[in-house]
């Protein structure tokens, strides 16, 4: 039988549905067969969805999946939902509100658990987006965990990111904040049915004309504001037409190269980041040393800080040895 | 490979088919199989055998876990059975619950579904069965 990865070039969902699989398990296997599919990526369009649980992200992915399928293009979605710290397990519920695609072949819809990863994503959600690009779907849609104020991961992952808000969750003050707020391409009042949403766009727009000294940084983006309502259809057209304008933007003077260093330096730095601290705690733990250094920090002898040094200056003595 | 995918966490596909509203048995056991380290993804409800066995290929889980407390699992178990056969997961370990007659279970099982757990199952038996049963399988790049 082909590889998987000869099979997802030929159309074969199981085989992509199983790559996916390895890819979030980090298992060689799957890492192999990416390497081999990854000269067929860079020709979708990613979008990231965030924004607080029970925000509308996943209602708000359903209505851009039927935007696209009217264009004739294709879909896939990352739906991540968060791991339980306790037992590690996760309830799945995203696709829920999604089931209208299940014989649509230019829809595939995939659920990932966090597993404790952070920033509203799972380690390898990137690693998952590459195998839907590569299998060719023209839109990739990540929808993060529900967020609050500082989950700003997404936006080094995604080409464009939308910034979902929820009208009557808090007064203008809100919008002053820093972290969040800041990272969205493209800022979405969902739920504009509501009465609160008015005010919400308007304080949020707000932001946009409280500038103390004008910008002339000609990559200088000006996030739009758009309200949409999936009860009513309001805004979700001009939701599309928002990314379709970002992407040309960034298409405009070669910032798409920029963009995507970033995502790239991004990813390679994690993978740095887990791989290291994967290293270092087995060696250490082999060595029983991590629960001395604990036992050191239990009992004040030690601050974690410098527990921490001494666990990573044995690491890089042992890494000079032939 | 093999004994390491084991130790990565069993995805579930939890699905109530055809006309039945009731899911308090089924979130009962979503959060019950998460609670055993199990990655559990809900259908909701009113799904048909296509949906179910789309969400399987989709998802890549290993266990189907199928509610139903309408009666017509006769009617409705066949072709969900068929539809994962056709779509290629016929390799998922299915497991059926609600309420289904004892006289009925000898049928469910020759469709090819591993096991029936009736009312009154205890939680940690279901768990404990798909612990032991789910398939492990292997690839190749």
């Amino acid at each position: 039988m082909a590889g998987l990865s000869e099979r997802i070039l030929a159309g074969d969902n199981l085989a992509l549905a199983r790559l996916l699989t390895l890819l979030e398990n980090g298992d060689d296997v799957g890492t192999e067969a990416l390497d081999r599919l990854f000269t067929n990526t860079g020709r979708a369009w990613i979008t990231g969805i965030t924004g607080p649980p029970g925000g509308g992200k996943s209602t708000l992915v359903n209505e851009l999946i039927r935007q696209y399928r009217s264009a004739g293009l294709s879909v896939a979605v990352v739906a991540v939902d968060p791991s339980s710290p306790l037992t590690g397990g996760a309830t799945l519920g995203d696709r829920i509100r999604m089931t209208e695609w299940h014989s649509d072949p230019g829809v595939f819809i995939r659920s990932m658990a966090s597993r404790q990863f952070g920033g509203g994503l799972a380690q390898n959600t990137l690693a998952v987006a590459h195998a839907f690009d590569a299998a060719g779907f023209d839109h990739i849609l990540i929808e993060t965990v529900g967020t609050g104020q500082d989950e700003v991961a997404i936006a080094s992952l995604a080409l464009t990111t939308l910034l979902v808000q929820v009208p009557g969750t808090g007064d203008g003050v809100q919008t002053l904040k820093a972290g969040a707020l800041e990272i969205g391409d493209i800022l979405v009042v969902t739920k504009s049915d509501r009465p609160e949403a008015n005010e919400l766009a308007r304080d949020l727009r707000r932001l946009r004309t409280l500038v103390f000294e004008p910008v002339d940084d000609p990559d200088h983006w000006e996030a739009p504001v758009i309200k949409t309502s999936a009860t009513t259809g309001e805004g979700i057209v001009d939701l599309v037409q928002a990314i379709e304008h970002h992407r040309q933007w960034l298409l405009t003077d070669n910032r798409i190269v920029r963009r995507r260093q970033i995502i790239a330096s991004t990813e390679i730095a994690t993978r740095v980041e887990s791989g290291l601290r994967r290293r270092l705690l087995q060696r250490a733990d082999e060595a029983s040393r991590l629960d001395s250094l604990v036992d050191a920090v239990v009992s004040r002898e030690l601050t974690a800080h410098r527990a921490a040094e001494q666990l990573l200056a044995g690491f890089g003595q042992e890494n000079r040895q032939p | 490979m093999t004994s390491d995918s084991r130790l990565r966490p069993i995805r579930v596909l939890v699905a109530k088919p055809g006309l039945d509203g009731h899911d308090r048995g089924a979130k009962v056991l979503v959060r019950a199989f998460r609670d055993a380290g199990f990655e559990v993804i809900y259908t909701g409800l009113f799904q048909t055998s296509e949906m179910i066995a789309n969400a399987a290929l989709q998802e890549d889980v290993d266990v189907v876990g199928l509610s139903i407390l309408s009666g017509a699992h006769m009617a409705l178990f066949p072709p969900i059975m068929l539809a994962l056969k056709t779509v290629g997961r016929d390799d998922a370990l299915v497991v059926a619950g609600g309420t289904i007659p004892d006289e009925d279970i000898p049928a469910v099982l020759a469709l090819g579904i591993s096991r029936v757990f009736g009312p009154g199952t205890k939680l940690q038996d279901a768990t404990q069965y798909i612990r032991d049963h789910a398939p492990v399988r292997e690839d190749t790049p």
